[in-house]
C-alpha cells in the first residue's frame, strides 16, 4: 500500500493508495464471506481491479469461537493490475479472539487491525486458546500494528433499539457494521450493498432496514468519531476498455458449460455428486433449467459420470464434476468412456488429498491421477484453467476436443480458483468460436455397413446416436476389432487399437496453440514453467524480478496432455527450468520424463496458494547461484 | 412434403429382424438362449422402430444379450448399466431403453443403482436374469443363492441371506415388479409385452437356469412334477389358485395368507383376487420366498406382482423445463455471459 497523501476535508485525511489487501476474518457464524462480497462488488464497480480468497472450514458450525471455526474473506483490490489475493494483508479485521489468533500472522507490519472487543472476553479467549489470563489486545502483542478496538456488537445492539428484531438477527447485523466502516475508510459508496439489502430481504422490510440502519452506522462512526486519522483511496484500475463482471471459477465454468452446449448444439447434461469445491457447479448449473439444462444430482460419483456418459452416447454434451476422491471412484467409468471414445468432460476441482484430506483447502493433487489414474493403457487429453475466469475458456476447450476428437477430456481447476473470484471482460456470443459436431447419419461401409471405428484425419470416429435409421450398432468396454467395432480377442488387433487411441490423443496437439511465454524472452537463464491455478502469483513475482532487471520468463501450461508441440523446443532455450507447484511435483515427474530436462521443483502442501515472495525468493536463489 | 410412399407404414419386422450378425456364444443349454429367443419374438408387436431402441448391459454372461440385438446397444461396465440407461432415457426420452442384468451385476455390484433406478422410475425395462451363480466368473455364489449354497468360494456353504429381488424392488418403491422365467416361453411373452406397456421402470426378474454352474436351481418350478405344487401364477383380477388341477387356492385371514384346499369344501368365492395395484397385498405375496406362514411354505409367484401409474423421471425433469421456459422464457447465451452486474470502463 504506498501513498502519497492529500489533503482533503474532513478530519480523516485521505490517502492514495495503488492496491490494498483486507481481510475479512470471524466465526463461521459471522458473515464474513457475504462482507467481503459485498465490498468485492463494490471495489469492481468503481473499476479496480481485484482478486479475492475466501477460506472456509470444513465444519459448517465448527463450535462457536474456536479456531477451527474461523471463516476468512480476502480481497486485494488496486488501480494497478492484480494478478493474486495477495501475500499479506493491509488491514484485518478481527471479529473474535480466534480470528486473530489464525490471521495476524499474515499482517503486514505496520498494518492496520480492526477487532471486535466483543469478541475478546474471557470466554471467547478462552475458546481461541489463549493461555489463562492473556489478552493480546492488552499483553503487547499488536504493538507493531496500528490497532482500532472497537465494541461492534454493543454499537450494532445500541442502533437496533426499537428495531423490533430478535437479540439472535441483531447480533446477526453486525458485519455491516464492519462494512459500513471499511466503505468509509475505503472511500467506497454504499449504494450498492443498499441496493443488494433491499432486494434481498423484498419481503423482510424490517429485516433490510436493520442491515441499512447498521450499515450507515458503521459509515458514520468512521465519519464522527475521530477515532480514525486515515482514509484510503484506491482509484481505477486501467483495464482495457469494455465492459466486465466479477466472477468465480465455479460460476465460469458452470456457465462454459452452457456456452459449450449452445455453440456446439448439444443438449447438457451435467451427472454429479455433492462433493467440496465442486457442489457449486452443480448448484449453479441448477439454475440454468431455462437454457433446457438438465442436471441430475446421481446417488453416487460413479452413477454421476455414468449417467453422463449415457447422455453422451444418446447424443448429448454429458459432463461430470467432482474432485479427487470422486475423481478416484469414477476411474473405471473413465476406463470405458476412452475405450468408446465417446466425448464426455470430467472436470475435477481439486482439493487437499489424499483421502477425504482438506475438503476446503486447495492443492493441485490429482495432475498424475488425471494423466495415469486408469487401468491398462488409455492416456486422454489433459487440461488446466489458470484464473477463475479462465475456467471460461478452459470448458469450452474441453468441449470442443471432446466433441471434434471423440474423447473423453479430463479438466483440472482448484478450490483457489474455483472460489476466488475475479472481473471478468465477458465476450458476446459472436465473439465465440462454433463447436463443430458432426453426427453419422449414413453408412460408411461396405453393403451399407456401418463402421463405428472408421477413422478419419484427426484419427477421430463417427458419433451415430441412437434414433439414427440403419446405423444400430453396438459398443461396450471389450476390446473391439479395428474399424467394426465387433468384439475382439485377437492379439495384434489390441495392440494396433492401442496405439490407435494414443495416437489419437496424441494428435490433438496439431489443434492447440504452440506454448509461449506470458512474461519474458524466448531465451534466457530462466524459465519459471506453472499450470493451472499457480498463474497469478508466478506472474507477479516474474514480471517483478524482470522490472527489477532479472533474466526470467514464464511459460504457463494450458494444455498439459499433449503438451504443446514446440514445449521441449522452447523449454530447452533456457538454463534452468523451475516448476512450482501445489504438490511434491508432479508436473515436474511428467517435464523430466518426456523431455529429459534437469528441471527444478518448488512445491507447496499446505492447502494454500503460493504468495508472490516466495516465489520470487527461489527465483532469485536460483538466478543468483547459476 | 410427405410423398405417398413414405405415408404407408413400414412392413412389419419380424423376430428375425432384431438378430444382430454376431455369433451367440452363452454355454449350450443356458437359459439366456430362451430370453433372447422370446425378446426377438415380441418386440416386432411393440411397433418400436429399430433405431430407437437401446439396449444397455452390464458385465456378465446376461449382459452380452446387448450384441445380439441388433438395435442401438451398450455393453458397459459391472453394475453401472442402471446409471447409464438413466443419462441416456434423460436425454433422449423418446428411445425404448432396455437393461438387462444379471443377479451379482443387478444386486450385488449394481444395488445402489438398482434402487434408486427403482424410486426414481425412469420408463425403462430392466430385466434381471437370475440364475442364482455367478456363471462368467466360473462359479461363486450370488447375492440371490440360498443361506448354506455350496460354490467355488463357499465350499463350506454360503453364511448369507439372499435377496428376494421382488421385496427389494418394492422396498425401493419401484413402479413395475415381475417374475418370469426361462422354461415358460408364453409366460414370458406375457410379462414382456407388460413392462414395455409400463410406464415407469419395469423390473422383470426372470429365473434362468445356469447348466454349468447352478443346473437346476429352479426346475421345481419349471418342471411338470413339481411345478404345479411349488409355483402359482398371478393375474390382475384372478383369484390365487395353484397345486394340481387348481386344487389350491389362497385367501387372507386379515393379512396373513392362508392356503386352501378347493377339493375340500372351501369356496373359490373366498380367494384371495389379486390386484396389482394393492402395495400392501403386492408386499406379502412377494413374501412368498422364503417366509413360511404357520410353518406352511407357500408357492413362488409369477406374473406381476404390482404395477402402479406415476410420473416418469425424464418426463418430470422435462415438463419442470417447460414450465420455467414457458414463465420465465429462454435467456440469450449473451444475458448468460454478462450476469445481473456489470460494469462499464470507458
Amino acid at each position: 500500500m504506498e501513498s502519497i497523501i492529500e489533503n482533503k476535508q474532513g478530519h480523516a485525511t485521505l490517502i492514495d493508495a495503488d492496491s490494498v489487501v483486507i481481510r475479512f476474518s470471524g466465526d463461521s457464524g459471522d458473515g464474513m464471506q457475504l462482507t467481503g462480497t459485498q465490498f468485492t462488488d463494490t471495489a469492481a464497480f468503481l473499476g479496480n481491479d481485484l482478486s479475492t480468497f475466501p477460506e472456509f472450514p470444513a465444519e459448517i458450525r465448527a463450535p462457536i469461537g474456536t479456531t477451527a471455526g474461523v471463516s476468512g474473506f480476502q480481497v486485494h483490490f488496486g488501480s494497478k493490475e492484480i494478478f493474486t489475493p495477495g501475500d499479506e494483508y493491509d488491514v484485518l479485521v478481527a471479529m473474535n479472539s480466534a480470528a486473530l489468533k489464525v490471521d495476524l500472522a499474515r499482517l503486514k507490519k505496520g498494518g492496520i487491525v480492526i477487532v471486535n472487543t466483543a469478541g475478546f472476553d474471557k470466554k471467547n479467549l478462552s475458546l481461541a486458546g489463549y493461555a489463562d489470563g492473556a489478552n493480546p489486545l492488552e499483553d503487547g502483542t499488536l504493538t507493531n500494528y496500528i490497532v482500532h478496538k472497537i465494541d461492534i456488537t454493543k454499537f450494532t445492539k445500541e442502533c437496533l433499539v426499537g428495531s423490533g428484531l430478535g437479540m439472535k438477527e441483531i447480533e446477526r447485523s453486525k458485519n455491516m457494521f464492519v462494512l459500513g466502516l471499511l466503505f468509509w475508510m475505503f472511500d467506497e459508496s454504499m449504494d450498492h450493498t443498499i441496493s443488494f439489502i433491499n432486494e434481498k430481504f423484498a419481503k423482510k422490510p424490517d429485516i433490510a432496514e436493520a442491515n441499512i440502519k447498521t450499515l450507515k452506522a458503521g459509515w458514520n462512526f468512521g465519519d464522527h468519531t475521530e477515532i480514525f486519522t486515515t482514509r484510503y483511496h484506491v482509484a481505477p484500475a486501467q483495464l482495457p476498455k469494455g465492459t466486465y463482471r466479477n466472477i468465480s471459477g465455479n460460476q465460469a465454468t458452470a456457465i462454459g458449460l452452457v456456452a459449450a452446449s449452445e455453440l456446439s448444439g448439444l443438449p447438457l447434461f451435467l451427472g454429479s455428486y455433492p462433493i467440496t469445491p465442486a457442489s457449486d457447479v452443480l448448484h449453479e448449473l441448477s439454475k440454468y433449467k431455462t437454457s433446457g439444462v438438465k442436471t441430475f444430482q446421481a446417488e453416487d460419483e460413479i452413477a454421476a459420470i455414468c449417467a453422463a456418459l449415457g447422455a453422451s452416447y444418446a447424443g448429448g454434451l454429458g459432463v461430470t464434476t467432482t474432485s479427487g476422491p470422486g475423481m478416484a471412484l469414477k476411474t473405471e467409468a473413465i476406463g470405458l468412456a476412452t475405450i468408446l471414445e465417446i466425448p464426455l468432460i470430467i472436470i475435477d476441482i481439486q482439493r487437499g488429498g489424499p483421502s477425504t484430506g482438506l475438503p476446503t483447502k486447495t492443492e493441485q493433487s490429482d495432475l498424475m491421477q488425471a494423466m495415469y489414474g486408469r487401468h491398462g493403457e488409455g492416456p486422454l487429453p489433459v487440461i488446466a484453467a489458470s484464473t477463475p475466469a479462465n475456467c471460461f475458456d478452459t470448458i469450452l476447450e474441453a468441449a470442443r476436443i471432446a466433441v471434434e476428437h471423440m474423447t473423453p477430456v479430463i479438466c483440472l481447476t482448484d478450490g483457489y480458483i474455483a472460489n476466488g473470484t475475479e472481473p471478468w471482460k465477458f465476450p458476446s456470443k459472436d465473439q465465440l468460436k462454433p463447436i463443430k459436431v458432426t453426427f453419422a447419419t449414413e453408412p460408411n461401409g461396405p453393403n451399407g455397413t456401418y463402421l463405428p471405428y472408421k477413422r478419419d484425419e484427426k484419427l477421430s470416429r463417427p458419433w451415430a446416436k441412437p434414433g439414427t435409421p440403419g446405423l444400430m450398432h453396438r459398443i461396450g468396454g471389450l476390446e473391439k476389432q479395428n474399424e467394426t467395432g465387433n468384439v475382439s480377442y485377437d492379439a495384434k488387433n489390441h495392440e494396433v487399437m492401442t496405439k490407435l487411441r494414443a495416437e489419437k490423443i496424441q494428435k490433438i496437439a496439431d489443434y492447440i496453440p504452440l506454448a509461449k511465454p506470458d512474461s519474458g524472452k524466448e531465451t534466457g537463464k530462466l524459465v519459471v514453467l506453472g499450470w493451472g491455478s499457480t498463474n497469478g502469483a508466478i506472474k507477479t513475482a516474474v514480471r517483478e524480478a524482470i522490472a527489477e532487471g532479472y533474466d526470467v520468463a514464464h511459460v504457463h501450461l494450458h494444455h498439459i496432455n499433449p503438451f504443446p508441440k514446440n514445449l521441449g523446443e522452447l523449454l530447452s532455450g533456457y538454463d534452468n527450468i523451475l516448476i512450482p507447484e501445489m504438490n511434491c511435483g508432479q508436473l515436474l515427474q511428467l517435464i523430466r520424463a518426456k523431455y529429459l530436462f534437469p528441471a527444478v521443483g518448488f512445491s507447496k502442501v499446505q492447502g494454500l496458494p503460493f504468495t508472490t515472495i516466495e516465489l520470487k525468493n527461489k527465483i532469485l536463489e536460483i538466478l543468483k547461484s547459476n | 412434403m410427405e410423398t405417398i410412399a413414405e405415408q404407408q407404414a413400414a412392413p412389419k419386422l419380424t423376430a428375425k429382424d432384431f438378430a444382430s450378425n454376431q455369433e451367440v456364444k452363452w454355454c449350450p443349454g443356458c437359459g439366456d438362449y430362451s430370453i433372447l429367443k422370446q425378446v426377438q419374438t415380441v418386440f416386432p408387436d411393440f411397433g418400436v422402430p429399430k433405431e430407437d431402441i437401446v439396449f444397455i448391459s452390464g458385465i456378465g454372461c446376461a449382459a452380452r444379450f446387448t450384441y445380439y440385438m441388433d438395435t442401438y446397444g451398450l455393453h458397459s461396465i459391472h453394475g453401472r448399466a442402471a446409471a447409464i440407461a438413466s443419462g441416456v432415457k434423460a436425454l433422449n426420452p423418446h428411445l425404448s431403453v432396455w437393461m438387462v442384468s444379471g443377479d451379482g451385476d443387478a444386486f450385488s455390484i449394481g444395488g445402489n443403482h438398482f434402487i434408486h433406478l427403482m424410486r426414481k422410475n425412469f420408463n425403462i425395462n430392466y430385466m434381471v436374469f437370475n440364475n442364482e451363480i455367478y456363471g462368467l466368473t466360473k462359479g461363486q455364489y450370488s447375492p440371490t443363492s440360498g443361506k448354506g449354497k455350496i460354490a467355488k468360494s463357499t465350499p463350506y456353504g454360503s453364511v448369507e441371506e439372499p435377496f428376494n429381488p421382488s421385496e427389494l424392488a418394492l422396498g425401493a418403491r419401484s413402479s413395475f415388479v415381475a417374475r418370469s422365467l426361462d422354461r415358460d416361453p408364453k409366460h414370458m411373452q406375457a410379462v414382456l409385452k407388460r413392462a414395455n406397456d409400463h410406464k415407469g421402470t419395469s423390473f422383470v426378474e426372470i429365473y434362468q437356469n445356469c447348466p454349468v454352474f447352478n443346473d437346476g436351481t429352479f426346475f421345481a418350478f419349471s418342471e411338470k412334477e413339481t411345478k404345479q405344487e411349488q409355483s402359482i401364477y398371478i393375474e390382475h383380477g384372478k383369484p390365487l389358485i395353484f397345486g394340481n388341477g387348481g386344487n389350491k387356492g389362497i385367501k387372507l385371514d386379515g393379512t396373513k395368507p392362508v392356503i386352501v384346499n378347493l377339493e375340500d369344501g372351501a369356496s373359490a368365492n373366498d380367494l384371495w383376487i389379486h390386484d396389482e395395484h394393492d402395495k400392501t397385498k403386492a408386499h406379502i405375496i412377494a413374501s412368498f420366498f422364503d417366509t413360511a406362514y404357520d410353518g406352511v411354505d407357500f408357492p413362488r409367484p409369477f406374473g406381476v406382482i404390482y404395477s402402479e401409474d406415476r410420473a416418469t423421471y425424464e418426463e418430470s425433469m422435462q415438463n419442470q423445463i417447460d414450465e420455467l421456459i414457458a414463465r420465465k422464457g429462454k435467456p440469450s447465451l449473451d444475458k448468460i455471459l454478462s450476469g445481473d452486474k456489470t460494469w462499464t470502463i470507458l
